[in-house]
C-alpha cells in the first residue's frame, strides 16, 4: 500500500536518512524502532508529505507523492490520520471542536451527525463527557486519546503515530497500545508507528523494523526481531549502554 | 570559513527569507479571493483585533489629542494664533497621528498576540497538523486575521481621531482657555474630507502591513520558547518600522 524506495534526506551537513526502503502493506501494524534522533520522525513526515526526500520515491497506492504539488497532495492526505507526539490539538478549540474539525472541513454532514460521531470517537478511545473542555485542561494521556479520536474522525485508511506512548506512564502506555490493537482489529486500518517503547512494539506489531544511522538494519515479525543475530538490534532491545550503538 | 564565504551565506540567507516572505504573500493574496470564506473566524478575529483594542485606543487617543493641544497652544500663543489650535489638532490627528499611532498601538497589542499565537502553534506542531488534515494553513490562519485587521484598523483610527480631537478640545477650551467657538470653527473651516479619507487609506495599508508581518513571523517561528519570543519581538519591531517608513511614502503620494 505504501512503498518507500531508497529515500535520502539531509539537513545541512547532517545526513538523516541514508537509503531507506520499506513496504507497508495494507491492514498491518508496522512499528519502527530506533534510538532518539535516528530519523524516525523525519521518515514519518515523509509519508504524509510534510517533508520531501532529496533522493528516492514514496508511493502511496501507486502514486509517487514526491512529485505531487501541494493541492494534489490534499486528496492523498485525506486517506491519512496522524497523531503527533504532543497530540497537536488546537488549543483555541474545545475537545469536541477538535475532533469535529476534519469532519467540518471535508464533509457536508449535518451538525447533529457530526456531534454524534464526535461522541462515538471519544467513546472508542475511552473518554466521555469532556467535549467542552479545552486541551490545556487535559492530562497528557487524555490529550493523546483525543488526538487519536481526531485522527480517526474521517475513518482513514492509514494512521501514522509519532511516538504514541512517549511521556506516558506504563499503565497509560499499555492502554494506548491496546487501543491501537483493538482499533486495528475492528476497522482494519493500517497503522504506522514510530516508537521507543520496545515492549509495546513487540506486543502489538505485525512487523517491526529498526532504523539505525539512516538505514533499516533489520525488519521482520516481532519473533524474528527478538531472535535477530544483529548486535545493534540486540543492544537496543536489551536497552543496554554497552555495544556497537554509541550515544552522543 | 573565510569572510567571502561568510558574506555569501549571509546574502543567501536573506534572499531566502525574502523569497519565503514573497511566497507567503502570494499564497495569502490567492486565498484572499477564494472560498472558503471563514466568516465566523473573521468575526472572531475582528473582535480580537478591534473590540479588545478599544480601551487602549480610547486612552491613548485622548491623551495624544490632549498633549497636542498643549504643545501647539504654547507655540501659537506667541503669534496670537490660539484660535488655530483646534484646526492644528484636527489636521495632525486625521492626517498623521491618528493613522500612525493607532496602527502602532494595534501592532503592540494584536500584532504581538498574532505572532505569539501562530508561533506557539508552529512550535507545538499544530500547523503541521493542519497540513496533514488537508487544510490550507495560510487560508485558515492568516487570511481571517489579515481581513479582520484591514477592517478594524481604520475603524479604530476613526475612533482614535475622534477622541484625540475631543481630548484636544477639552484641554484647549477648559484648561488653556481658548474660546470654544473659534476652536471648533477653525476645525470646520480648515479640515476637509480628504484629510480624513487619506488618513484612512493610510490606516488600511498599515493594517495590512502589521497583520501580514505578524502572521508571517509567527508562522515561520523557530524552535521553542526562544523561537516564539523572537518571532513576537521581530513582528512588532518590523511592523512598526514598516509603518513609519511607508507613512512617509504614503503621505507623499496621497497629500
Amino acid at each position: 500500500m505504501i512503498q518507500v524506495l531508497d529515500v535520502h534526506k539531509q539537513f545541512g551537513e547532517q545526513k538523516v536518512l541514508d537509503g531507506v526502503s520499506l513496504r507497508i502493506p495494507r491492514g498491518e501494524i508496522l512499528v519502527i524502532i530506533g534510538g532518539s534522533g535516528t530519523g524516525k520522525t523525519v521518515l514519518l513526515k515523509h509519508l504524509i508529505g510534510l517533508l520531501r526526500p532529496d533522493k528516492g520515491h514514496i508511493f502511496v497506492e501507486g502514486v509517487d507523492i514526491c512529485h505531487l504539488r501541494s493541492w494534489e497532495l490534499k486528496e492523498t492526505r485525506k486517506k491519512f490520520g496522524m497523531l503527533f507526539q504532543g497530540a497537536a490539538l488546537f488549543d483555541s478549540l474545545t475537545v469536541a471542536e477538535n475532533v469535529a474539525f476534519p469532519m467540518r472541513e471535508h464533509t457536508r454532514l449535518k451538525e447533529e451527525e457530526i456531534m454524534a460521531r464526535v461522541g462515538n470517537r471519544l467513546e472508542e478511545v475511552g473518554l466521555h463527557g469532556i467535549e467542552d473542555k479545552y486541551p490545556s485542561e487535559l492530562s497528557g494521556g487524555m490529550r493523546k486519546r483525543v488526538g487519536l479520536a481526531r485522527a480517526l474522525a474521517l475513518e482513514p485508511e492509514i494512521v501514522l503515530f509519532d511516538e504514541p506512548t512517549t511521556g506516558l506512564d506504563p499503565i497509560m502506555s499499555d492502554v494506548i497500545n491496546d487501543l491501537i490493537s483493538a482499533t486495528q482489529k475492528k476497522l482494519g486500518i493500517t497503522f504506522f508507528i514510530i516508537s521507543h517503547d520496545v515492549k509495546g512494539a513487540l506486543k502489538i506489531a505485525h512487523r517491526v523494523a529498526m532504523l539505525y544511522e539512516g538505514r533499516i538494519v533489520e525488519e521482520g515479525t516481532p519473533e524474528e526481531i527478538e531472535s535477530s543475530p544483529n548486535p545493534i538490534v540486540q543492544q537496543f532491545l536489551a536497552g543496554s549502554s554497552e555495544g556497537p550503538i554509541r550515544v552522543g | 570559513m573565510g569572510p567571502v564565504t561568510r558574506f555569501g551565506r549571509w546574502i543567501f540567507m536573506h534572499v531566502e527569507s525574502l523569497g519565503r516572505l514573497l511566497m507567503v504573500l502570494l499564497a495569502t493574496s490567492y486565498w484572499f479571493v477564494r472560498p472558503p470564506y471563514r466568516i465566523r473566524e473573521i468575526f472572531r478575529q475582528m473582535e480580537f483585533v478591534g473590540v479588545r483594542s478599544f480601551f487602549i485606543i480610547s486612552l491613548t487617543g485622548t491623551f495624544t489629542g490632549m498633549v497636542l493641544a498643549l504643545q501647539t497652544f504654547y507655540a501659537f500663543v506667541t503669534f496670537n494664533a490660539e484660535s488655530l489650535v483646534g484646526a492644528t489638532v484636527a489636521l495632525s490627528m486625521t492626517r498623521e497621528l491618528g493613522p500612525v499611532l493607532s496602527a502602532l498601538m494595534v501592532t503592540a497589542r494584536a500584532g504581538s498576540a498574532m505572532a505569539a499565537q501562530l508561533g506557539t502553534m508552529r512550535v507545538t506542531e499544530q500547523i503541521d497538523a493542519l497540513q496533514t488534515m488537508a487544510v490550507d494553513r495560510i487560508e485558515y490562519l492568516c487570511v481571517p486575521r489579515i481581513t479582520a485587521a484591514l477592517i478594524m484598523v481604520p475603524v479604530l483610527t476613526v475612533y482614535y481621531n475622534f477622541l484625540g480631537i475631543l481630548g484636544g478640545y477639552f484641554v484647549g477650551v477648559n484648561y488653556l482657555g481658548i474660546p470654544p467657538g473659534p476652536f471648533v470653527s477653525s476645525i470646520v473651516n480648515i479640515t476637509d474630507y480628504d484629510d480624513l479619507t487619506n488618513g484612512l487609506i493610510k490606516s488600511i495599508f498599515f493594517g495590512l502591513i502589521l497583520s501580514f508581518i505578524s502572521c508571517y513571523k509567527g508562522y515561520t517561528a523557530g524552535e521553542g520558547a526562544e523561537g516564539v519570543g523572537q518571532a513576537t519581538t521581530q513582528a512588532v519591531v518590523l511592523s512598526a518600522v514598516l509603518i513609519l517608513v511607508s507613512d512617509y511614502f504614503l503621505t507623499d503620494w496621497l497629500f
